[in-house]
């Protein structure tokens, strides 16, 4: 059974991202999955973009949070502001009361600042003198961060990271794509005239649908091979968390109903595991610049199937 | 050629270490300090080289150091023969060996020069210790030659390997070692330099020599009877018999006739009993009192003492029967007795009054003036204990009239003496008294401190008489032991106090378990293999019928192992099954499925290689993937996934 809504989102992003169909499916299935997409890369490569279209196509209210040094927990939370008129506190929702959020550079806030959102992330409700308010539904979290090796940056602890479901690469197009992205009309006209292709009831309807995708026992048993593997082999520091075993099952089955399978295929698990493991599993010679794709390649070769 | 010259991984080279450590360190002492400390510092360097990933050491070098090895043995033993020398040249060439990891090649090498090094520590000693050390060194160097095939498995998961490997080799090691036809002689028998510091009875008695045994708690010989136990006070073990007397020390006769079987008639309810005497470098064979058979390969002396045409060099078991009311050398010769009165020209005149006298009053009544001597041993109240006093020239005289403190050599020594000098044949004979039932196993143990010296008398018409002059002194010596019978404070070895019963206990768990594996892993000999058989059902199995059971018994294991395995296998369900028969027939047109590669990407590899089954191929992938993966397969997916297999011929 396919979702025709679904591959029309897909092209959708695809005429604006060009180049980037897998990115762009693994962000799409990290929201079927309820998770939120961390993409790591330089600037200037489309992740704002990515992430402002997403907004657009699937008809969400759309913020942006530009993560500073000097940021504090309220300018994401929000505050309250005495009312001289009605005589009492009024509470002024920050950025995050929205449905997708572009948190842009984490890594560039404090600690504090970085918690304030990831807290807000796990829980998805704010809690802002002494209330709680819950956070709109779906919502969906896209941070970016640079390369951790860049100037004035404060690196997510690796607990945090593990709050974001996939981290991804969008990478330098190709020169096919980055011909006809300058060739091309301006991608801002092109995303402001984009409309809803799906209405935010659908989504949730959608995201359901993912947890009923069948995994049958012989994958997850493929999961615990994967997930043993990293444990004993000296290549990782430390393997993978039943936490994080989780993960890579929730994303494989948003990839099989992208596919429009009611069932995980080891094919699925295979082709999500490089954003899963990427910000999970630290190789234990540190050589900063691995390519984690090679990474999960060699993993995946080394566990055959049960 | 090429698996043999590739490189060595660290890892490879960690593993190789530790094996060749644990072979070497247990050998470490039976080489000279200064190789120990060379190969210890070969094993350091390398353990450097690869942590600091330097390079190897240039290959003159190593020409250079094996050279000097070979030479420093060579300089060390005069040879570079035999067992110790072997083993050190050996040790040099497993650390050099090290030095020059290049390839898997090297690998093996070591891991098999680390096999045979376990078997070199069998050439020292053969305890339960040494084999489980040994146990070790085999699991960690088949892990080691594990990794060096394949250095990717964690290393508790090649040792897990390895012990599984060992494990299933365990049924055919026992297989071999109870059915192998077995040679004569133990099983790592090593003829020369073995057994140069034993501790054991000597050919010679002085004052202290038997005192000085009684510090030692180590198994002179382990006993088990046939039948009853006989009473404590009959457990006369005879040893050396000691004619010749110097005016110091008894020594044993300078010639000796021998019998090739027993001279006297039997008399009384035969004793039957098999003993396992621990090695003492001497020809002598200790058997109760009087001996009634012989045990093979030996001859009894003419003063009744079996002894070995070798020397005792080696753990050996023997059955033997004794006769204990037997009378011994009622025709003895004249020279026997002639020896058996001779005293020294001058010495201990008070004793040799004394015995003037009882030949004055008896005259050659023999029997009177033992019970004359017996009473004088009685009346002097002589106490029984380990530190006498130190004697001077005329020690028996000293002994009986001034210090009458003495251990139990003089005590016979003395009473020889007093016998002599009134015309009485007699003579010492040393030997153990007593020994210890190990609850645990119903062995008898006789240990050091169980050494007696007692006497015999001769007596006309009843031959040679045993008397133990300790006995009138001090009975509970012979009834109990040594420790009932010397003052309380005496240092006694731990074993042969009364107290401390939790060691005690301790102990001998400990000692029936060193005697089960002498006596069934040590020392199964041909004998003890046919009658183990034989109570197997298997009467006089000759060479050949071994060798059929063996073979039938190893198939049966093959068998049990083979079917252990394929137990998996015949898991396997169906649908497993028949993608297995599918990618092993794409695998023949060159389209091998990756064990990691999931179903429908390996179809699109086939297809994209076969485009001309793509279809066929994608489907089957399609149908598989569903069955396998898919939620509630459905009956008619199975039938159809199977005849589009059975129907797919590529």
């Amino acid at each position: 059974m396919r979702y025709p809504e679904l591959d029309a989102i897909l092209a959708d992003i695809n005429r604006i991202i060009l180049g980037k169909e897998r990115p762009v499916r693994l962000s799409l299935a990290c929201i079927l999955a309820r998770g939120h997409l961390l993409i790591e890369d330089l600037p200037g490569v489309g992740k704002t973009t990515l992430a402002h279209v997403l907004a657009r196509v699937l008809g969400l209210d759309f913020h942006r949070i530009q993560f500073t040094s000097d940021m504090l927990p309220a300018d994401i939370l929000g505050v309250s502001i005495f009312d001289r008129g009605s005589g009492s506190f009024h509470f002024h929702p920050g950025p995050i009361f929205t449905q997708v959020v572009l948190a842009d550079e984490i890594n560039r806030a404090t600690p504090k600042a970085q918690s304030a959102l990831l807290e807000a992330m796990e829980e998805r409700q704010v809690t802002a003198e002494g209330e709680t308010r819950p956070l709109p539904e779906p919502f969906f979290v896209i941070a970016t961060q640079n390369p951790t090796h860049q100037i004035g940056t404060f690196p997510l602890p690796e607990s945090q990271l593990d709050r974001f479901l996939l981290k991804i690469q969008l990478g330098y197009p190709d020169a096919a794509a980055e011909r006809e992205l300058l060739a091309g009309t301006d991608r801002q006209q092109m995303v402001a005239r984009l409309g809803p292709r799906i209405a935010p009831q659908r989504l949730v309807e959608l995201q359901t649908q993912v947890r009923a995708v069948h995994a049958s026992p012989a994958l997850i048993e493929y999961v615990q091979a994967l997930a043993a593997h990293t444990r004993n082999a000296p290549r990782w520091q430390t393997g993978l968390s039943p936490r994080a075993c989780l993960a890579l099952l929730a994303v494989a089955r948003a990839w099989a109903l992208l596919d429009g399978r009611d069932h995980v295929l080891p094919e699925d698990v295979q082709a999500v595991l490089p954003g899963v493991i990427a910000h999970r599993l630290r190789p234990a010679d540190d050589t900063a610049h691995t390519d984690i794709d090679a990474v999960a390649g060699a993993l995946i070769e080394a566990v055959p199937l049960p | 050629m090429a698996r043999a010259s590739r490189p060595i991984s660290r890892r490879q080279t960690w593993w190789l270490l530790a094996s060749a450590i644990a072979a070497a360190a247990p050998l470490a002492q039976q080489v000279p300090l200064w190789l120990a400390l060379a190969g210890a510092s070969a094993f350091g360097w390398r353990a450097l080289l690869t942590w600091q990933h330097w390079r190897l050491p240039p290959r003159w070098l190593q020409v250079l150091l094996v050279i000097a090895g070979t030479v420093g043995v060579f300089l060390q033993y005069r040879t570079i023969l035999g067992r110790t020398p072997g083993i050190a040249l050996l040790l040099v060439f497993l650390a050099l060996k090290l030095l020059e990891l290049r390839a898997a090649r090297d690998a093996v090498v070591t891991a098999l020069l680390c096999y045979f090094l376990v078997l070199g520590q069998f050439l020292f000693t053969q305890t339960i210790p040494t084999a489980m050390l040994a146990g070790l060194t085999v699991l960690i160097t088949t892990a080691a030659l594990l990794a060096a095939s394949d250095d990717r498995p964690h290393p508790r998961q090649q040792l897990r390997r390895a012990a599984l490997l060992l494990a299933q080799a365990l049924p055919f090691m026992l297989l071999l070692f109870v059915l192998f036809p077995r040679v004569q002689g133990p099983l790592w028998g090593i003829p020369q330099d073995r057994f140069s510091a034993v501790s054991g009875l000597s050919d010679s008695m002085s004052p202290g020599s038997i005192a000085q045994l009684s510090q030692s708690d180590a198994i002179a010989f382990r006993v088990q009877f046939k039948g009853e136990v006989p009473p404590q006070s009959q457990l006369y073990w005879r040893g050396p018999v000691m004619p010749a007397f110097d005016g110091r020390s008894w020594r044993v006769a300078q010639t000796m006739g021998a019998y090739p079987e027993v001279p006297y008639a039997g008399a009384g309810t035969p004793v039957e009993y098999e003993v396992t005497l621990e090695p003492h470098g001497k020809h002598w064979l200790f058997a109760l009192e009087m001996p009634a058979s012989l045990p093979p390969e030996s001859a009894l002396t003419s003063d009744y003492q079996p002894v070995a045409r070798q020397p005792v060099r080696n753990r050996t078991r023997y059955t033997q029967r004794a006769w204990p009311e037997a009378l011994a050398g009622i025709d003895e010769t004249p020279g026997s007795l002639r020896a058996a009165l001779s005293l020294p020209k001058d010495g201990n005149p008070r004793t040799r009054a004394v015995g003037a006298a009882w030949r004055a009053e008896h005259g050659e009544d023999g029997a009177a003036i033992l019970a004359a001597a017996q009473n004088l041993f009685n009346r002097q109240l002589l106490i029984y204990t380990l530190n006498p006093p130190l004697l001077g020239a005329d020690m028996v005289d000293e002994f009986l009239f001034d210090s009458k403190r003495g251990f139990c050599e003089h005590f016979a020594a003395a009473f020889v003496f007093a016998l002599r000098s009134a015309g009485v044949p007699a003579r010492v004979v040393a030997g153990y008294q007593g020994g210890e039932i190990n609850p645990v196993d119903g062995y008898l143990e006789v240990r050091q401190y169980d050494a007696h010296a007692w006497t015999e008398a001769w007596i006309a018409g009843r031959g040679w008489v045993r008397i133990d002059p300790t006995a009138i002194s001090a009975p509970s010596r012979i009834n109990n032991n040594l420790a009932a019978a010397v003052p309380a404070n005496e240092g006694l070895p731990l074993l042969a106090r009364s107290d401390m019963a939790w060691l005690k206990e301790l102990r001998y768990r400990l000692d029936a378990v060193t005697n089960g594996w002498n006596q069934w892993v040590l020392g199964y000999n041909p004998q003890r293999q046919r009658d183990l058989l034989a109570s197997l059902g298997l009467k006089e199995p000759d060479w050949r019928s071994m060798t059929a059971i063996l073979s039938v018994l190893c198939g049966v294991i093959m068998l049990g192992l083979a079917g252990w395995i394929l137990r998996n296998r015949l898991h396997v369900d169906p649908v497993l099954a028949a993608w297995r028969k599918f990618t092993a027939r794409l695998a023949r047109r060159g389209m091998v499925w990756q064990p990691w590669e999931g179903p429908l990407d390996f179809a699109e590899r086939a297809a994209a290689a076969d485009p001309a089954h793509g279809e066929g191929i994608r489907e089957i992938a399609a149908l598989y993937a569903g069955l396998r993966y898919g939620p509630a397969p459905q009956a008619a997916d199975l039938i159809r996934f199977k005849n589009r297999i059975a129907a797919f011929r590529p």
